[in-house]
């Protein structure tokens, strides 16, 4: 065989290209306007932090409510649910789809944050 | 050649092979490193799943379920919620700021080489901790079901990883963790499903009952070193030197013993013996576990934010090719994990009634193993055993291959420096350290070591990784501040229990679980330095932020 893919001299890792988009295409709107362009970019953060935060506190009161609620309601944690022990249904099942429910809802939610700052970015 | 050895003798060949074809397709040092982003989310999410799920998840939280109850279910919960945290808050920045590892990323946020440095060795820390369990259950399992020595397996294991990596590097790794992922799943569902049916066959007798362990059948235990234990009844048993008494109270026992079908386990002194209904009951201290409650809420916090930053978990994400795709591929990782925490406690609870022997030999990670043959037996049994055996190896090469790559790769560009030469030596250091201490450490249970690397990951990336990809006013003191404070009470934290320095009370608990107070003062430390060192904000931060989060749709120069 001819066509053997050459081999190349590897470097190291890409550290340095990290640091800093070079900036030699052409930059966006947003790239150029430096206030607006800073608020816009502000606005965004803002609205994923809140929505990734807001999500966590679900979950955070959700699920790190269970411990207290067992500590303050012992009977909990003997209460049957069709026939299966509460914490053991809760915790060795219904837990997971949960998370992934929410995990599917972040997702959209996220997604649309990012489509109308895109929208509000060309419409500008 | 047994069931067992070929079952392993098969996965480890797999392994090879299709790492050997994976290292036919590595050319360049990013398909060393990343495999060259261009993997789909099934496929990565795959990966990410067959490289997490580890020895602690494959044996180690049965193990602790067996032992100590339904406390121990918040382990795989905090394992699958870990992922949805990340996904809020890590996820797509982390992706779309280019970093691999944590290292790059504090570099690329704050242009420090101090905290890139800080950020390596607690890479490396992490690595090695992580690593050392995986090394001790892959010597248990060998022992366990073949009879050879422990240092065998941990030895087989890191020698396959070691050579693995080295040849194949990240690439081969892609392949490799997402063909693991389904195997192990397969590995631990099919014999689950066997062992329900063999339970209802059996009456389905009561997992939660009032009584305690007992031997349900005349059962022999064999002994490779005398252990301590707990007799709570008066019981004659057969040994070699013939019959003995034991009378309540601690007695040492070794070599082989015969006890007499139902009669109650003594326990190994570590475990607490507890009746069914205590067992299956939350923060009632089963197993002898003090303070449950303190311990819950300090392992709901170590795993819930420590699995952002364990080193093998972050390098995955540079292989998608955007934040969106980073995204999906972590809600993908959610499914596929949340289907596979749904049977480990299967086994800890049958273990109870079918395998009580491990409550006195003190082996409890063992009771996934030891469940076919004492619940099914012949040849179906030892089918399923050997099933059970090739997805444990998978979970010992699949995580110890994932971390071994990332703690390589940290020493490579910030300790060795340079080519594809010194990423294979790195390879081999990265082994060999937590093979020795695989060796030498006395042996705690697989899924607590694996709690105490959470622990120190959360305790010190979560702070940097959360504030740096949120907050505009974090700088480099602030950052170094977090990761010697988080690093070093998490540190001391883990050489207290690994070092058995106390074993009861409040200290102990509080060693134990670090994470309850090591998260907080270390979030607190990078906070209030940060806020006191306002000046070294970096100025192009930005710019840092809209690289952070801007999607890519915008079409913005990202410089790679």
């Amino acid at each position: 065989m001819t066509d053997v893919p050459r081999r190349v001299a590897v470097t190291s890792p890409r550290t340095r290209a990290v640091r800093r988009p070079p900036g030699r295409q052409a930059l966006t709107a947003l790239d150029e306007q430096d206030v607006v362009g800073e608020l816009l970019i502000r606005s965004l953060v803002r609205a994923q932090l809140v929505l990734g935060l807001r999500l966590a506190a679900v979950f955070g009161i959700l699920l790190g409510g269970l411990p207290l609620l067992f500590a303050v309601a012992p009977q909990t944690r003997d209460a049957q649910v069709l026939g299966i022990a509460l914490p053991w249904l809760v915790l060795g099942g219904a837990v997971y789809p949960a998370l992934w429910a929410g995990g599917w809802l972040y997702v959209r939610l996220a997604e649309r944050n990012e489509r109308d700052f895109v929208d509000l970015v060309e419409r500008s | 050649m047994s069931p067992d050895l070929a079952a392993i003798a098969l996965v480890v060949l797999l392994t090879l092979g299709i790492g050997a074809y994976g290292l036919r397709l590595a050319r360049t040092t990013s398909d060393f490193m990343v495999a060259s982003r261009g993997v789909s989310p099934l496929w990565n999410a795959s990966a990410i799943g067959g490289e997490y799920l580890s020895a602690a998840s494959f044996l180690g939280i049965a193990g602790l379920v067996y032992a100590y109850g339904a406390d121990m279910l918040w382990y795989p919960v905090g394992f699958v919620a870990g992922y949805l945290v990340l996904l809020l808050l890590v996820a797509a920045p982390l992706r779309r700021s280019g970093a691999y590892t944590v290292p790059d990323f504090a570099e690329a946020r704050l242009g420090s080489t101090v905290v890139r440095r800080l950020a390596s060795v607690l890479v490396v820390a992490i690595g090695w901790l992580y690593l050392v369990p995986q090394l001790q259950g892959a010597g248990l399992t060998l022992r366990a079901t073949t009879g050879a020595p422990v240092w065998a397996g941990a030895v087989l294991v890191a020698v396959v990883v070691t050579v693995n990596v080295a040849g194949g590097g990240m690439r081969s790794a892609t392949f490799v963790q997402a063909f693991q992922y389904w195997l192990k799943l397969t590995a631990i569902s099919v014999p689950a499903l066997f062992l329900v049916l063999a339970w209802q066959g059996d009456g389905a007798p009561d997992l939660a009952g009032p009584a305690g362990p007992v031997f349900r059948e005349t059962t022999s235990v064999r002994l490779d070193a005398p252990v301590v234990v707990d007799v709570v009844e008066r019981v004659v048993v057969q040994t070699s030197t013939g019959a003995r008494v034991l009378t309540p109270g601690t007695t040492r026992l070794s070599g082989t013993v015969v006890f007499p079908a139902g009669s109650a386990v003594p326990h190994v002194d570590r475990i607490e013996r507890s009746t069914g209904d205590t067992w299956a009951r939350p923060l009632s201290g089963a197993g002898g576990l003090e303070h449950p409650l303190y311990a819950t809420y300090a392992l709901v916090l170590a795993t819930f934010l420590g699995t952002m930053g364990l080193p093998h978990v972050l390098v995955r994400f540079y292989t998608n090719p955007d934040g969106a795709a980073a995204r999906r591929t972590t809600l993908v990782v959610l499914g596929l994990l949340g289907t596979f925490y749904l049977l480990p406690a299967v086994y800890g609870a049958l273990g109870r009634l079918y395998a009580p022997e491990l409550l006195l030999t003190g082996r409890t990670d063992a009771v996934v193993l030891a469940l076919p043959a004492a619940m099914v037996g012949g040849l179906l049994g030892d089918l399923l055993q050997a099933l059970l055996v090739a997805g444990a190896f998978a979970a010992f090469l699949s995580t110890s291959s994932g971390l071994l790559v990332s703690t390589a790769g940290v020493l490579v560009q910030d300790v060795l420096r340079g080519t594809v030469r010194d990423f294979r030596r790195a390879s081999v250091l990265a082994a060999v350290v937590p093979l020795l201490l695989a060796l030498a450490a006395t042996s705690l249970p697989i899924g607590q070591v694996v709690g105490l690397a959470f622990a120190m990951a959360a305790s010190t990336f979560c702070p940097l990784l959360v504030l740096g990809i949120w907050w505009r006013g974090l700088t480099a003191p602030g950052a170094a501040a977090g990761l010697v404070v988080g690093g070093g009470l998490s540190a001391a934290a883990v050489l207290g229990t690994l070092g058995g320095v106390v074993d009861r009370g409040w200290p102990a608990a509080l060693l134990a679980q670090p994470a309850a107070w090591s998260v907080p003062t270390a979030f607190a430390v990078m906070v209030g330095v940060s806020l006191a060192t306002r000046h070294r904000i970096p100025v192009d931060v930005g710019r840092t932020m809209l690289l952070l989060h801007a999607p890519e749709a915008l079409g913005l120069s990202r410089g790679r």
